[in-house]
């Protein structure tokens, strides 16, 4: 069996990734989001983790609600996403600047 | 063996996300996304998550993931434009996720744990549903209204009102008064 | 005994909340707050009944302990000894005569509730004040006083010059209540109690301490602790130079004047310092300081009596003309004798206002002597009660005035023996005020009842005695401005009545030789002969040869105007303390408030407008900005976490 952190570890990997990708793909929205998938994916690693290595499953039962409120949230953020590309015909990040101070 | 196993989803969850960030064409970009998504299932269930790892994979990659390529074919966007600075950005990003991942292996690097003591035996699913409708009850009914106001919240943000459809409007049926349809040309 | 003081001082103040702050009809008013005060009469009368006639002796307890502050304590009680007993008596009767009267005098004005209320509110405070036993009641009771006397001066407040007036008199005794708070102050810092009995048990230990308040000059404690005191009741009772007020408060309806600025309120500066004379007999500074107050206000006033034409006017400089005797006896160590006069005093007094209020009425509210004359005929009692008044004003033998006179003039002539710094000049100082005193009283008595008729058809044919209302507290206070004196001097000034309350008496029983022989010694002295002088020189003046005071008037054009302008003060007051005062404030306005405050406050607001013109480049609006922030700062976050603990 693995030791804790080498899931830890796997899961900072994981975070790393998505963190740089949202800079690499600074300007397609899509894949930013895509990498928040992957970025909260790399959290619930972390809490299985946790959950089997404390024999706790309240670990588990955290997990089962972040993947409740991500779904939600890439639901909303694609219909935002889609309602952006209505009126500018364009998911460009760099066209969306209105709260520019 | 079990170790093996591990090592062998992980590179593979690895290569994945990399791809996720680095390809060009944001359909298998979405695709490698799946990859990724089966693979840390495969992990999860190293852990004895079975439930969560179907989960994964039912809501993730057969909900989730089917909508983003929905809206990825859907929206006809000119995908070139959006990597505009890609290989200028990579020094920096590469140098912050270099930075960020040392610093989280120093931390996590050191932790060492003892095995649980006790295996979990019998249905996994079943004791976290048993959490869950005891314990976790209110927020579990949270978590059903979050879903529903998302649910509701997308529909209303992408709805345009359809003026080519026929449709009722029961209040105007209802309030019609005999002028309105009657014409009398003679007694 | 205590239930009953207590009744004493809420009577009147419940009496005034009914008539104030209750929508009761006239009848009602007056009613309340005359039954109340007239309660409050009768429960004195039973109190000094039980305390002297019986020799229960002084009553002095706490009530309510209001508050605690380490060893210092504020309370309210009560302390009635044979100087609070008199002084109950005092007011309260004069008060009662002046509710009866105002029901005739207040008939037509439509804040007659309003004036039944105040009356009522100052009976209160001026008892609080009396019965207090500590110095921070005796506080509460001297400031409540003053503003019942702001409220009062300023009742017709459509007025300017009653605004001016009230405001004024307000002023004027904050600078007195100033001196008065420090005094407290420091009876508070040096004997550590506020307590009466406990002050004055003390008293001796402290007298020889000093104290240093410009460092490198040392003060006698007690000086400083009188003379503060006595500032304070310089302001209450008029003094030199805090006078200023007491004549422009007649602007007040005239029961006012009598109760207040004649008979009760402007006393309580005497009957404080009565109060404090274990305090006062232990610093003789301060008592020369007082003497010398007295004797300036006692006879430059009485002469500002002569030039006044306003009938109240007069009555007004006798009556700091009469504070300053007052206070004299109080520097001359003859506290009875002060006291004693300002019981008189309280009686005539009122009975020359009420009398002036009387004439006031019958000439439709006219005030200027040079329009009346002859009135004899047509108010035959006021003219009488007027007379009683006038003789006793001037200490006519027998009458009430003249043993309360006589015995301060005596106690100043032997403090001049004794060589006391001051009291030669004091001594002439009310030798000559007698006369003066006699020459104006007779002036106005003269001028507004006999001679000729100078007022005009219309008012002559209205003219008419007072209403009952009106006379009855005449000639109620008449009566004991003749006896009151005959029947208490005695006791007082002779006796053992003030024995442990006042600290000195300079009256020896040896050489008092009852009623009689003190009336006959007085006529031998020369006091009496001066009043006589006065009184003739009056008729000759006024009656006989009313060209010469013209002359005089032409002759004398530039000490005249001296005396119309108040000697100064007035205009004085109004150019240096009020002029500058405002000079310093628009000073302050312009420079302190606009360029300072005002540039400190919009220096910021600009500074932080400028900040933020600057700081606002950092908002791009651009999402991957604000991500690219976050990251950063967990990256750093973890650094600290990470490195920072090795470190």
């Amino acid at each position: 069996m693995p030791e804790l952190n080498e899931f830890l570890i796997v899961g900072a990997v994981l975070f790393c990734i998505s963190a740089a990708g949202i800079f690499l793909n600074r300007k397609n929205l899509l894949i930013i989001l895509m990498c928040i998938e992957l970025m909260l994916l790399s959290v619930n690693m972390n809490f299985i983790a946790f959950s089997y290595f404390n024999a706790d499953l309240a670990g588990q039962v955290f997990v089962f609600f972040i993947l409740t409120v991500a779904a939600a949230e890439s639901a909303i953020g694609l219909a935002i996403l889609i309602i952006l590309f209505r009126n500018k015909y364009s998911i460009n990040v760099d066209d969306i600047d209105t709260m520019k101070g | 063996m079990i170790k093996i196993t591990f090592y062998l989803f992980s590179l593979i969850l690895i290569f994945a996300a990399s791809r996720v960030i680095t390809i060009k064409n944001p359909v298998h970009a979405a695709l490698f996304l799946v990859l990724a998504f089966f693979s840390s299932a495969a992990i999860w269930l190293i852990l004895q998550a079975e439930f969560l790892a179907m989960v994964l994979i039912l809501v993730y990659v057969g909900a989730v993931m089917v909508l983003f390529l929905f809206v990825l074919m859907m929206l006809n966007v000119n995908f070139d434009t959006l990597r505009e600075g890609f290989v200028r950005h990579l020094p920096l990003a590469a140098f912050v996720g270099a930075v960020i991942l040392l610093e989280m292996v120093l931390v996590v690097g050191t932790w060492h744990h003892a095995l649980p003591t006790e295996v979990a035996t019998g249905s996994n699913t079943a004791a976290l549903g048993s959490v869950l409708y005891t314990e976790y009850v209110y927020p579990f009914e949270i978590a059903a209204a979050i879903l529903l106001v998302a649910m509701i919240a997308a529909i209303a943000l992408t709805m345009r009102p359809h003026t080519r459809s026929k449709y009722q409007k029961p209040e105007q049926q209802v309030r019609v008064r005999r002028e309105d349809r009657i014409r009398i040309i003679k007694d | 005994m205590q239930n009953i003081s207590l009744a004493i001082v809420l009577v009147p103040l419940f009496g005034a909340i009914i008539a104030g702050l209750f929508p009761v009809s006239r009848r009602v008013a007056h009613s309340v707050t005359i039954g109340g005060v007239g309660l409050s009469f009768f429960l004195s009368i039973y109190v000094f009944y039980k305390v002297i006639l019986l020799g229960e002796g002084t009553f002095n307890q706490t009530l309510y302990t209001w508050l605690e502050v380490g060893a210092i304590k504020f309370e309210i009680g009560f302390m009635v000894d044979s100087l609070t007993a008199m002084m109950m008596l005092v007011v309260t009767f004069v008060s009662w005569m002046v509710h009866i009267y105002t029901v005739g005098y207040m008939r037509d004005d439509p804040g007659y509730n309003r004036f039944f209320s105040y009356i009522s509110l100052f009976t209160f405070a001026m008892l609080m004040l009396v019965m207090s036993n500590n110095f921070m009641q005796l506080f509460f009771g001297w400031e409540a006083v003053g503003l019942v006397s702001y409220l009062l001066i300023g009742f017709w407040f459509t007025r300017e010059s009653a605004i001016y007036a009230n405001l004024k008199a307000f002023l004027v005794n904050r600078v007195g209540d100033f001196g008065f708070i420090l005094g407290i102050a420091a009876v508070l810092m040096t004997f550590n109690s506020l307590n009466y009995v406990e002050v004055f048990n003390q008293a001796d230990q402290h007298k020889d301490a000093v104290m240093q308040i410009i460092p490198g000059l040392d003060w006698s404690v007690m000086t400083v602790i009188c003379i503060l005191l006595f500032i304070g009741a310089m302001g209450k009772s008029a003094q030199f130079p805090l006078h200023v007020w007491l004549p422009d408060s007649m602007e007040g309806p005239t029961p006012i004047s009598a109760l207040i600025h004649a008979a009760t309120m402007v006393t309580a500066g005497i009957f404080m310092v009565a109060r404090m004379s274990p305090l006062f007999e232990l610093s003789t500074t301060a008592l020369s300081f007082v003497m010398v107050i007295g004797a300036i206000t006692a006879l430059f006033m009485g002469l500002l009596g002569l030039v006044q034409n306003d009938i109240k006017r007069v009555v007004a400089y006798s009556t700091l003309s009469q504070l300053g005797y007052m206070t004299v006896a109080l520097g001359a160590s003859a506290y009875a004798a002060g006291v004693f006069h300002l019981m008189t005093h309280a009686f005539f007094k009122a009975l020359l206002f009420l009398g002036a209020g009387s004439v006031i009425i019958a000439m439709h509210h006219e005030q200027d002597m040079r329009k009346m004359g002859g009135l004899k005929k047509y108010l035959p009692i006021t003219y009488w009660t007027a007379l009683i008044g006038s003789l006793a004003l001037i200490g006519f033998p027998g009458f009430s005035g003249f043993f309360s006179k006589d015995a301060i003039i005596e106690a100043t002539h032997q403090a001049y023996e004794a060589e006391r710094a001051g009291a030669g000049f004091a001594y002439y100082s009310v030798l000559l005020g007698v006369f003066i005193t006699a020459l104006y009283s007779f002036r106005m008595f003269f001028l507004t009842f006999h001679g000729k008729e100078r007022m005009d058809e219309h008012t002559r044919s209205h003219l008419h005695e007072s209403p009952k209302v009106v006379t009855i507290p005449l000639i109620l206070l008449a009566i004991p401005s003749v006896i009151i004196g005959m029947l208490t001097i005695e006791p007082m000034l002779f006796g053992e009545y003030f024995k442990g309350v006042i600290a000195h008496n300079p009256f020896n029983p040896e050489n008092y030789h009852g009623v009689i022989g003190f009336i006959g010694h007085g006529l031998l002295q020369p006091p009496f002969w001066l009043a006589m002088a006065g009184v003739g020189t009056a008729y000759y003046l006024y009656m006989k040869a009313p060209q010469i005071p013209e002359q005089i008037t032409y002759r004398c054009n530039m000490f005249h105007k001296i005396l119309l302008d108040k000697y100064g003060f007035d205009r004085f007051n109004d150019w240096f303390f009020a002029g500058g005062t405002r000079k310093i404030g628009n000073g302050l306005w312009k420079i302190g408030d606009i360029k300072i405050i005002e540039g400190i406050v919009n220096g910021i607001a600009k500074m932080v407008l400028w900040l933020s013109s600057v700081i606002r480049h950092t908002q791009t609006g651009l999402l991957y900005h604000y991500a690219f922030a976050m990251i950063l700062g967990l990256a750093v976050l973890l650094g600290i976490f990470v490195f920072g603990a090795k470190l």
